[in-house]
């Protein structure tokens, strides 16, 4: 769900406290941020923005280079399927259009209901058990049809 | 016509001593250590191909067309993030580096627009880099996934970007964008803004402003570096989208600010295409701010008056008429009023506006021509504290290094300044040296800018009471002295050892304690002592103060105060160090180098030495009087008395600048006669009898000299609108009065300045032609100028100390007034805003608004944006509220940027003892909610409007 600003600026702020005198700052302070509100919501930037003595754009252009974070929230669940050339090798293709198919989105977009987020990643590093995916954090190898099927329900239910 | 073409080295140059020898395509070159392959190449005459270098920004090697190979070494390493090294052999053009360049441009080309109108108009690199590299076709056509088309068969293609027309100035087209990142490095390294970023990765990367904003909205200055650097059509000046490429230029200098860019002027028959900063400008080194790159359309603007006008009565109408006609009204005037009231009874003001040669003729007229030394000139409300102050202790008026003083600077200490808005390419080369690990002090009562901004915060922010500069200069100097950290051997040399007791003594009284200070000013004694050892140890020391520091009642004191605490700590003389005014006005250095004050002659002589007097006796043909003459203050005193009847004003809006508006109002309503020669019907032409049209510096030749005493020329690149340059008109007004004048050039006004001035004694034309720009003293002891004074000794024989005892000024707070109101400026304003106002600056500020801290706010029931009146015992205005913590608690601070808030309605009549420069800085106010504006705001529009009238006849001339 999406947050008020007034909320953003309290949750963010012990976060930024939490992180702004290590060295390095910024990426610790926006993985706190994505982990307490599942996104990085666009209210936050200039608050970190100031707290690091940054600019806007700054801070911006770091949090638009890396795919992980999301600008808006996610569903109640996040399924990350593998599409690395291993993964694709193993039938990886079949399984990323059966899941679209299933779940009713394409990959970055969230399910109407709000069940579940569709993400593509490069590579889990489970490429023994290709295909693979990863659902709230737990990697699920050697997918097939029904695997995918089982997903489906444990996102749906 | 020429075109001013400069060469583009690639990467920045190396400061190493040390030199390194390489051969490049066969040809031996020897460079400094740490030159890139590519400035080597370029130095020898080779030129690499490239797009996302520059020399002005650091290399970043991500365009790769710039491949070079070297004899030994693997692979094709970019020449512009690879330095040289001792006897490499490098090529440049094997068959490898160029298949590997035709491939590159091949894909860069795939996703720029075959009809890209910047390369058909030669604005783009890209089509001439394409030939360079020997690029044929294109095998990957553009039909696949790209930034160019708004849609693919009907489908909006994700990866286009609308032009982002918001900025009034430039427009952003990504579809021709090919994300060098050169802008982005612009805008963090040469402005320190950092307003620009690549958004995403691969081929979603993008240049983006803030958060993906328009750039209006975004933290852009509109400083127009990005737009310099851009090597394509995606980031175009909109001026050039209009009008087409630029066919000749010159090189000019800003008519804004007393940092005096240097400036090339593109144009097209008359007209500016556009203003490109000069990267051999010594000011400015190539970097430029949204006023002086951009907002030169008021030298066109519709308001500008073209014809010379007369009324008998204030009220009257204007009626246009011939120059003839003005000429010989004015001097009938005058010689009419001289005759009845007395020689004394006119008077003349000089502009900080217009060039050295034209301000020498004013001053010239009124001493020669009127007889009298009634000029002043509008540093008498800005900087004459400065004059007074640094010729007393030091022995000139003037700042003591050059801009580029600051890159060796350890710890700089601002002091009422506000760099960022008032001087900003002064504060993108300030940001970039606290960058590299230079410290920061400022001492001002607003949070400015440079407390925190960016990569950049002010170790010590002492955010003092206004009107307690000087006790907080003292308690500087007593922390200095109390610890031992005065450069004995340093004023042992160089000063009175006597004046430096008597003056260690006097700050180390009580009263100027830490402790002391810290009850009244505002600031914790540990801040001061810390502001304090920081300056005293932190390496090469460098003081930049402004106004903050002279419109106070004790300006002069604590200008004194400042070179004091130089002194003490020898931070004089050498680069790195300093006192430095930071001057309000393209040429106010210059004015008052040229002897625009009521009792010094040009060079700072005074109107009482004999010696000097008989120079100008000897050249003029007259007897000077050899007593000063009357102070803007005075003669506004002596005209409500009746004893003073005419005026001369060039280039100057005394009304609006002045302080007590209806002081002025009334001095200027009791005179017979008054002559304004200004560019548009101003504030002060509201009183006038007379008005003769000025010309813009892009009408005339001459010089300004800015802050840093540089003597930068200034360019005719178009025929003067109103017929005559300024010092043209001066001189008609001369000859009519029945003076002997005839210059043919401005050369030959600076040609008798330099043979009556010891300090241009060597000045020329041809010398700044030769040179590109001086910095006085010019003469047979430093035949190209000086950037740095006083190296081997003051030029007083020893730096002085004088005790600055701190007095508060008689503008108290109280139970009816208990705010304390100071004013400022914003960057894309200037000054009275005659100029900015008629420019599309507007956009970022269309009205002069109140800041005030939220407590203060709060107690008087004031929300943000609400109509407030301001009140002091002199005057009440209305203007809008802006509630912010940047003032604090007690303090409340405006600008004066728009004719209908009239700040200095409010502002009272105290000044300097020393030199009446006014008291700006600190009027005590109160604040109330209001409905709207005052009685006098809306007399005095009504009296504005009416008095604007003109009556059109034909014109005979």
């Amino acid at each position: 769900m999406q947050h008020a600003g007034t909320e953003i600026v309290s949750a963010v702020s012990p976060i930024i406290e939490r992180w702004r005198h290590e060295e390095g700052p910024l990426l610790p302070i926006l993985n706190g941020i994505q982990r307490e509100f599942g996104y990085v919501p666009r209210e936050a930037l200039p608050l970190i923005a100031d707290a690091l003595n940054l600019s806007r754009a700054e801070v911006y252009g770091v949090v638009s280079f890396y795919h992980d974070y999301r600008e808006n929230p996610p569903g109640r669940h996040v399924l990350k399927l593998c599409r690395a050339e291993a993964c694709q090798s193993m039938g990886g293709d079949l399984v990323a259009e059966r899941l679209q198919n299933l779940l009713g989105v394409k990959f970055g977009e969230t399910a109407g209901d709000g069940s579940v987020t569709l993400e593509a990643v490069y590579c889990l590093g489970l490429c023994a058990c290709a295909p693979s995916a990863m659902l709230d954090g737990e990697v699920i190898g050697r997918l097939d049809g029904e695997k995918a099927e089982e997903i489906v329900r444990e996102v749906r239910a | 016509m020429c075109f001013v073409n400069e060469m583009d080295y690639g990467t920045p140059a190396s400061k190493s001593d040390k030199s390194v020898t390489l051969s490049i395509d066969g040809k031996d070159v020897t460079v400094p250590e740490g030159t890139s392959i590519m400035r080597a190449a370029r130095m020898a005459g080779i030129e690499v191909p490239k797009l996302c270098a520059n020399d002005m920004v650091k290399a970043f090697g991500s365009c790769r067309l710039c491949l070079v190979e070297i004899e030994g070494r693997g692979g094709t390493p970019a020449s512009c993030t690879t330095p040289v090294a001792e006897g490499i052999k490098v090529s440049t053009r094997t068959d490898r580096v160029q298949a590997i360049r035709r491939g590159i441009m091949e894909l860069y080309m795939s996703d720029h627009p075959a009809d890209c109108p910047a390369c058909a108009a030669g604005d783009c690199e890209m089509v001439a880099m394409a030939e360079t590299v020997g690029l044929k076709e294109i095998r990957f056509g553009r039909e696949g996934a790209n930034h160019i088309w708004p849609a693919h068969d009907g489908v909006a293609n994700p990866h286009f970007m609308e032009p982002d027309l918001s900025n009034p100035y430039f427009a952003y087209d990504a579809s021709q964008c090919i994300v060098c990142s050169l802008c982005v490095r612009a805008c963090e390294e040469q402005q320190g803004t950092f307003a620009l970023a690549v958004e995403g990765r691969g081929f979603e990367s993008r240049i983006s402003a803030g958060m993906h904003e328009p750039f209006l909205e975004s933290e852009c200055v509109s400083c127009g570096a990005c737009v310099q650097a851009c090597p394509t059509g995606a980031l175009r000046e909109k001026s050039v989208i209009e009008m087409g490429m630029p066919e000749w230029s010159t090189v000019t200098t800003c008519a804004y600010c007393g940092v005096g860019c240097s400036f090339k002027a593109e144009m097209k028959g008359e007209e500016v295409v556009r203003m490109v900063p000069w990267k051999e400008g010594k000011a400015n080194r190539g970097h430029s701010c949204v006023k002086g790159r951009f907002a030169y359309g008021y030298a066109t603007h519709k308001d500008r008056i073209l014809n010379p006008m007369i009324r008998e009565k204030i009220t009257d109408p204007w009626r246009e008429v011939t120059w003839e006609e003005a000429f010989a009204h004015v001097a009938k005037e005058f010689r009419r009023i001289q005759y009845q009231y007395g020689r004394g009874a006119i008077g003349g003001i000089t502009s900080s506006r217009c060039t050295n040669e034209e301000t020498y003729l004013v001053q010239k007229l009124v001493r020669q021509g009127f007889g009298n030394n009634n000029v002043d000139t509008c540093a008498r409300v800005c900087h004459s504290p400065t004059g007074y102050g640094l010729k007393t202790t030091f022995g000139t008026s003037a700042g003591t290094q050059d801009f580029d003083s600051v890159d060796h600077a350890g710890v700089v200490m601002i002091i009422g300044a506000n760099p960022t808005d008032a001087h900003p390419v002064f504060a993108s080369r300030l940001k970039k040296r606290l960058r590299e690990g230079a410290k920061l002090i400022v001492i001002d009562p607003r949070r400015i800018e440079l407390v925190r901004t960016p990569h950049v915060e002010a170790t010590y922010h002492l955010p003092l009471r206004p009107g307690t500069n000087a006790a907080i200069l003292n308690a500087l100097a007593h922390v200095v002295v109390a610890e031992g950290l005065v450069d004995e051997a340093f004023i042992r040399e160089r000063c009175e050892w006597d004046e430096f007791q008597d003056w260690a003594e006097f700050v180390m009284q009580p009263e100027n304690s830490p402790e002391a200070v810290e009850k009244f000013s505002g600031v914790p004694a540990e801040t001061i002592r810390g502001a304090a050892r920081l300056y005293a140890t932190g390496g090469n020391g460098a003081i930049y103060y402004g106004l903050g520091v002279t419109e106070h009642s004790q300006g002069s004191t604590t200008v004194m105060a400042i070179a004091n605490l130089a002194m003490a700590t020898g931070n004089i003389g050498r680069p790195g160090v300093g006192v430095n005014p930071l001057r309000g006005q393209n040429n106010v250095q210059g004015s008052c180098d040229m002897g625009s004050f009521p009792h010094e002659l040009p060079g700072y002589r005074h109107i009482s030495e004999d010696a000097t007097r008989a120079i100008y006796e000897a050249m003029w043909g007259v007897k000077l009087d050899d007593e000063p003459g009357l102070r803007i203050p005075n003669m506004l005193d002596a005209a409500v008395e009746g004893s003073f009847k005419g005026l001369y004003i060039q280039g100057e809006d005394i009304l609006q600048s002045d302080p007590n508006t209806k002081h002025v109002a009334a001095g200027l309503a009791a005179m017979e006669c008054v002559v304004v020669h200004d560019l548009f019907l101003n504030e002060t032409a509201n009183y006038a009898h007379v008005f003769l049209p000025g010309s813009t510096f892009l009408e005339k030749d001459g010089t300004f000299t800015n802050a840093e005493r540089r003597i930068n020329r200034v360019r005719k690149v178009m025929e003067p609108k109103n017929g005559y340059a300024d010092w043209e008109v001066t001189q008609r007004l001369a000859q009519a009065m029945g003076l002997d004048w005839n210059y043919q050039h401005p050369s030959e006004i600076m040609a008798e300045i330099a043979a009556t001035t010891p300090s241009f004694a060597g000045v020329s034309f041809e010398l700044l032609e030769r040179e590109g720009s001086v910095q006085w003293p010019c003469n047979e002891n430093a035949p190209t100028g000086t950037p740095v004074m006083h190296v081997n000794g003051f030029v007083r024989g020893t730096g002085k100390f004088i005790r600055t005892a701190y007095i508060a000024t008689d503008e108290k707070t109280g139970p009816r007034f208990p705010l304390l109101l100071t004013t400022g400026r914003i960057l894309s304003q200037y000054n009275v805003g005659a100029q900015t106002r008629r420019t599309e600056n507007v956009v970022w500020h269309d009205e002069d608004l109140l800041e005030i801290h939220p407590f203060d706010a709060e107690n008087r029931g004031i929300r943000q944006g609400d109509w407030v009146k301001l009140a002091s015992r002199a005057g009440e205005t209305t203007l809008r509220a802006h509630i912010t913590d940047r003032v604090a608690p007690g303090v409340v601070y405006t600008t004066f940027h728009h004719p209908d808030t009239q700040a200095n309605v409010v502002t009272t009549e105290y000044s300097d003892w020393a030199t009446n420069c006014p008291e700006y800085k600190v009027t005590a106010v109160q604040v109330t909610p209001s409905n709207g504006p005052t009685e006098w705001q809306r007399d005095y529009d009504e009296h504005s409007r009416r008095s604007r009238r003109i009556v059109h006849v034909e014109a005979a001339e």
